[in-house]
């Protein structure tokens, strides 16, 4: 019997006005922003986090000046790093190697074009460990070795005739300009999915230092922890030796001593910021639909006072009529909410593109279809529940007073 | 009471004893319907006769039990309505009164054979039973070629006819028809109210409300004249012969 109220509300919607479907925008922003949100907010937490090239968890990275704001991180500072300082680094009892970069922006000229690129410093010392440490491998050719003077390596995106910037791409056996010098390419580095890496060129430090001056100019020094639980234990050491060594007050460090743990803390905190506040959206987008539904839905009533009369003239039970306006609320709900679905799954597939397309990342959207029939019996839960009142209303209407007319 | 009234009359379908129903409207009290008694016998063609405000629709209200007396009691089937709830009794109506308005009020947006599977719907009736049975009666009425059509795509002769069949879908004992021929014209009308001679030859109990004098003379057994919300006079049909009658009921009740 049931089934033939959902037929009789199905026909009682068909024949509504724009006025009525109007109502549902309200449930329809809502699971939208819900559904794009979650079939999103996983794409964009792991593009997010694939950005800062996060790897083993045993690492930890030291700055000069905290992060700058433009150009390859540790440039443009005061007071720079040294070598002693990585040295210095590398005896505390909890690090095992504290191996000391340099980050520059240098021309790369290739095809007639210059460009303006990050090149990072491969240490001639714990060559393979740099590698390892940072999850660098090569795609095409090889990487660097200690003796490989006047040779780079590319991040993937020179490999991408599309993405290199020169309309060409260079590969291994290409020779290219670095700061009016020539290199060799021998390697193309496997793609990482994050900007920086996949623009950046590797070149042997003392190469770097030849083409920049300074030899004793750190950028960065990447930390190996002995062990996984050291890290805190860890971090401390190195900022107490850091601020010592610098003469730095506490709360006043002029460095910066990340891991990536806090890292990934700091982006996810953020990325739940965004994702409360379309979530509240949502909820208000929700509270809004359903005052719609209850709206509609007694104008509704009030039209079809006479309908209802009629109803209970040959036979309809009060139970009948609400039943009937109950189940016609819960399927405007209903509809809104896969509307709602369908533009969330859309907005979600276009947002990752978008984003695969700007960061190179390569995620997809996060399709889950327990959550998507969740929402729908949600949806229709929230129509039904607004139409509780303008049905109890339609149920109680006096067959009497509505056939006089 | 009733049992020993039962051996002196036809079993009553419909009894109105002493009912009143009062309207306040703003200050003053308006009596729609006054000490009315009204008494329908199983089988009869009895018509509801009066002008407009002679309390007229408000009886014929009352008679479906659609509406509750402000004093008096309704007796359907012989069982006090006042003792049922608004949906027992919807249920008892839906399944003793097949109702015919003068606007037919068909449901708009259900084809007739959905107008017509409605009230077996309201009776709990199996879809497949519901459909055949609908089929039939509008075979019936003749509108087997109109069964998937919506209302507003009939005349006002099919319309009217749909109502019929809607009436009868939940065989009932009683079709109450208010001013069944109103909207049509008279050819059309002509048809519906031979409809009706026929299925209360056939044994339905007939009631009709009507303002329409010939009307009532040409197809009712007995009318109920009405006049500022009270019985005027009962006559009977004997032979071709209008006589004035008294009800049995309301002379033993009163």
């Amino acid at each position: 019997m049931i089934k033939d109220y959902f037929i009789l509300s199905t026909k009682n919607l068909k024949r509504r006005g724009v006025r009525s479907w109007l109502t549902l925008l309200g449930i329809f922003i809502g699971i939208t922003a819900v559904i794009a949100l979650i079939s999103l907010g996983d794409g964009l937490k792991l593009a997010v986090n694939s950005q800062f090239g996060v790897s083993s968890t045993q690492l930890i990275t030291v700055q000069a000046g905290g992060l700058s704001g433009y150009g390859p991180p540790g440039s443009f500072v005061v007071n720079p790093l040294t070598k002693e300082d990585a040295e210095a680094i590398g005896k505390l009892s909890t690090v095992e190697l504290a191996i000391p970069r340099r980050i520059e922006t240098l021309n790369l000229e290739f095809n007639n074009k210059l460009q303006v690129t990050a090149v990072g410093s491969i240490p001639t010392e714990n060559t393979q460990k740099i590698y390892e440490l940072q999850e660098i491998s090569a795609q095409y050719g090889r990487l660097l070795n200690k003796d490989d003077i006047g040779k780079v390596v590319l991040g993937n995106n020179f490999a991408d005739a599309k993405k290199s910037g020169f309309d060409k791409e260079i590969m291994p056996g290409a020779s290219v300009t670095i700061n009016e010098r020539k290199f060799k390419v021998i390697g193309i580095m496997e793609k990482k999915g994050s900007f920086i890496l996949d623009n950046a060129i590797l070149m042997l430090e003392p190469d770097l230092n030849d083409l920049m001056g300074n030899a004793d100019r750190v950028n960065m020094i990447i930390v190996k922890i002995k062990n996984k639980d050291l890290m805190a234990k860890a971090q401390a050491e190195i900022e107490d030796l850091m601020r010592e060594r610098r003469d730095v007050k506490k709360g006043e460090e002029d460095f910066e001593v990340s891991t990536p743990e806090a890292m990934l803390a700091t982006v996810n905190q953020i990325l739940t910021g965004v994702q409360m506040f379309i979530v509240l959206i949502a909820t208000i987008a929700i509270v809004i639909g359903t005052i719609g539904i209850i709206n509609t839905m007694m104008t509704s009533v009030m039209e079809r006072r006479k309908e209802i009369g009629i109803m209970k003239a040959i036979g309809a039970r009060n139970s009948d009529i609400f039943l009937q306006f109950f189940i016609e609320a819960g399927m405007l709900g209903l509809i809104g909410g896969i509307i709602g679905v369908i533009a969330g799954i859309g907005i979600g597939y276009a947002g990752t593109l978008g984003i695969n397309y700007y960061i190179g990342s390569e995620t997809s959207p996060t399709i889950n279809f327990m959550l998507i029939f969740l929402t729908l019996i949600g949806s229709f839960i929230i129509g039904a529940i607004a139409g509780i009142t303008p049905a109890m209303k339609a149920a109680r209407q006096n067959p009497v007073e509505v056939l006089r007319s | 009471m009733i049992k020993t009234l039962k051996n002196k009359c036809p079993k009553e379908v419909i009894h109105l004893h002493d009912v009143d129903k009062f309207y306040h409207m703003g200050e003053t009290l308006v009596k729609a319907v006054n000490k009315m008694n009204i008494s329908i016998k199983e089988g009869d063609f009895v018509a509801i006769m009066g002008q407009s405000g002679s309390g007229k629709s408000t009886s014929m209200n009352l008679v479906g039990s659609l509406d509750i007396p402000t004093h008096g009691k309704i007796y359907l089937d012989e069982k006090d309505t006042s003792r049922f709830t608004e949906s027992d009794l919807a249920q008892l109506r839906g399944k003793k009164i097949g109702f015919i308005f003068q606007q037919f009020n068909l449901i708009p947006n259900l084809t007739a054979l959905e107008n017509v599977m409605l009230p077996m719907l309201f009776q709990n009736v199996e879809e497949y039973e519901r459909k055949q049975r609908a089929k039939e009666i509008l075979i019936l009425v003749k509108l087997e070629k109109r069964i998937n059509h919506y209302p507003g795509q009939l005349s006002g002769g099919e319309q009217q006819r749909v109502a019929i069949a809607r009436a009868l879908a939940n065989d009932p004992e009683i079709i109450l028809a208010d001013e069944p021929t109103g909207n049509l014209d008279s050819r059309t009308g002509e048809i519906v109210m031979k409809f009706l001679n026929k299925l209360n030859e056939e044994g339905k109990t007939i009631v009709m409300v009507t303002h329409d004098k010939h009307l009532a003379l040409e197809h009712a057994k007995e009318i109920y004249w009405l006049k500022d919300g009270r019985v005027e006079k009962i006559t009977r049909k004997f032979g071709s012969e209008w006589k004035k009658i008294s009800d049995c009921h309301s002379n033993h009740k009163s």
